[in-house]
């Protein structure tokens, strides 16, 4: 049994797929119900969606869109973006998505969350936590794609989640996205005393060498997104996830 | 083509069934109505959520007469998934109201002898198989890897009924079998090649 899972993380954006270096510069990649398809055939652990625009665009769920999403992925397909109440989470799990991922309504519609939370099951909800360090080396909470930023500390938004009981937690480092350079082994560090649920950390992933600097054993699953979309120094773009055999070398 | 009903009661992951069957090969539909379900060969139950809400909406939907009878009087048969499988128990911790009872199992909280480990127990996971005669596990590969999302688990109470154990902070039994019942803890419907063909071999009962 492998006990962390290897998750690439799709951005979306008015039906295209996109990457972005430290949630801006959204570079267009292709086509993402095509790199579902890609991504199944490698037989991935997990697939996390995000509509980057959702919130900050306040647009509706694109739900037709999702639906052809779901209806390639084998795989959990966890969605995120614009999910304010339950009746959206509801839709969405009838449409095939495993789980329910949360941002801004942490913060936004608290009441909401707890109630997804009771009504869907914890394990169907996660709480996707945005993080950047400020200038003076603090860690900070952002929401709305990384546009406003949470009055109270890490420690807060963590005993927030905690409290609303979700049943996943995923920790993004900011300043790391896009750049393929490694975790952010500090924030690491700091937050895994501070959740409850298991965790995902998000940023920085950029060869399989970084998931053995992470030795703390309550990740449950690693999340990137420039490392399995490009290939090679030119970045060109390429759909990649590592052979089962090739995982378990690493993660045993 | 025989035909499977995936039972509509408001809890659970339709889509992702009834897309697996198809990919199969397989025919389903989604049913909520009791009164159509005599029309079926075989019953799909899913279920996410919580024990006493899915019964309580089964029987809103005048599905639990319909469904005793489709199990124990039809012997058709019946797969449940994930808490569509715990339903198919006698009781679970998490609630109070009383299962189907058609495997004599309970449904207990994840004890973790581990304190590494978090629940829900979320991720991938391997089957050790106990009864090589349990017909879903027809052609399967010798690791089979599935999907788990859950908290609670089955323990049966007859050793004849565990078709597998999972470990995760001790064993729980995750594939059950009761003759024409059957119940899957890990979700098939999305661990790709592992899944496809336990659906394959549900669809050629």
């Amino acid at each position: 049994m492998l006990k962390q899972r290897l998750i690439p993380v799709l951005l979306l954006q008015d039906e295209g797929l996109y990457k972005t270096i430290k949630f801006k510069d959204a570079k267009y990649l292709g086509d993402p119900i095509n790199a579902v398809k890609l991504f199944n055939d490698k037989e991935v652990d997990e697939i996390i969606i995000l509509d980057i625009n959702a919130t900050a665009g306040n647009h509706p769920l694109n739900i037709e869109y999702i639906e052809r999403l779901t209806s390639e992925a084998f795989m959990p397909l966890a969605y995120g973006g614009g999910v304010k109440t339950v009746e959206q989470a509801k839709k969405l799990l009838r449409l095939g998505v495993e789980k329910i991922i949360v941002n801004s309504a942490i913060f936004t519609h608290t009441d909401n969350v707890r109630e997804m939370v009771k009504v869907l099951g914890a394990s169907t909800i996660v709480a996707s936590i945005d993080v950047k360090k400020s200038f003076l080396g603090k860690y900070e909470v952002f929401y709305k794609n990384g546009t406003l930023k949470y009055k109270g500390t890490l420690k807060e938004a963590l005993e927030l989640v905690n409290d609303i009981g979700v049943g996943e937690v995923m920790v993004n480092a900011i300043d790391k996205d896009g750049t393929m350079n490694g975790y952010d082994l500090g924030l690491v560090k700091i937050i895994e005393p501070l959740i409850n649920a298991p965790i995902i950390i998000c940023g920085g992933l950029g060869q399989l060498e970084h998931l053995k600097q992470v030795t703390n054993s309550a990740i449950s699953g690693f999340a990137g997104g420039s490392f399995f979309v490009y290939h090679g120094p030119l970045k060109a773009v390429l759909i990649t996830y590592p052979a089962y055999n090739t995982l378990h070398e690493i993660l045993k | 083509m025989q035909t499977i009903a995936i039972i509509d009661y408001g809890m659970g992951n339709l889509a992702s069934i009834a897309n697996m069957i198809k990919k199969t090969g397989g025919k389903c539909n989604i049913v909520n109505n009791a009164g159509l379900l005599p029309m079926y060969d075989k019953v799909i139950l899913p279920g996410v959520g919580a024990f006493d809400t899915a019964i309580n909406n089964i029987k809103i939907n005048g599905l639990w007469d319909a469904l005793n009878k489709f199990a124990l009087e039809d012997k058709k048969p019946v797969l449940g998934i994930c808490l569509g499988m715990q339903l198919l128990c006698n009781q679970s911790e998490e609630g109070v109201e009383k299962g189907f009872g058609w495997i004599d199992a309970d449904v207990r909280k994840l004890q973790l002898n581990n304190s590494s480990l978090r629940t829900p127990h979320m991720g991938w996971n391997t089957l050790h198989v106990q009864n090589k005669a349990f017909p879903l596990f027809k052609n399967t590969e010798a690791e089979q890897r599935f999907y788990f999302v859950h908290s609670y688990a089955v323990a049966c109470n007859k050793q004849e009924n565990i078709a597998a154990t999972t470990n995760y902070g001790g064993h729980f039994h995750s594939v059950i079998w009761n003759h024409n019942i059957m119940g899957f803890q890990c979700h098939p419907e999305k661990s790709h090649k592992f899944g496809m063909q336990i659906f394959k071999n549900f669809i050629e009962l």
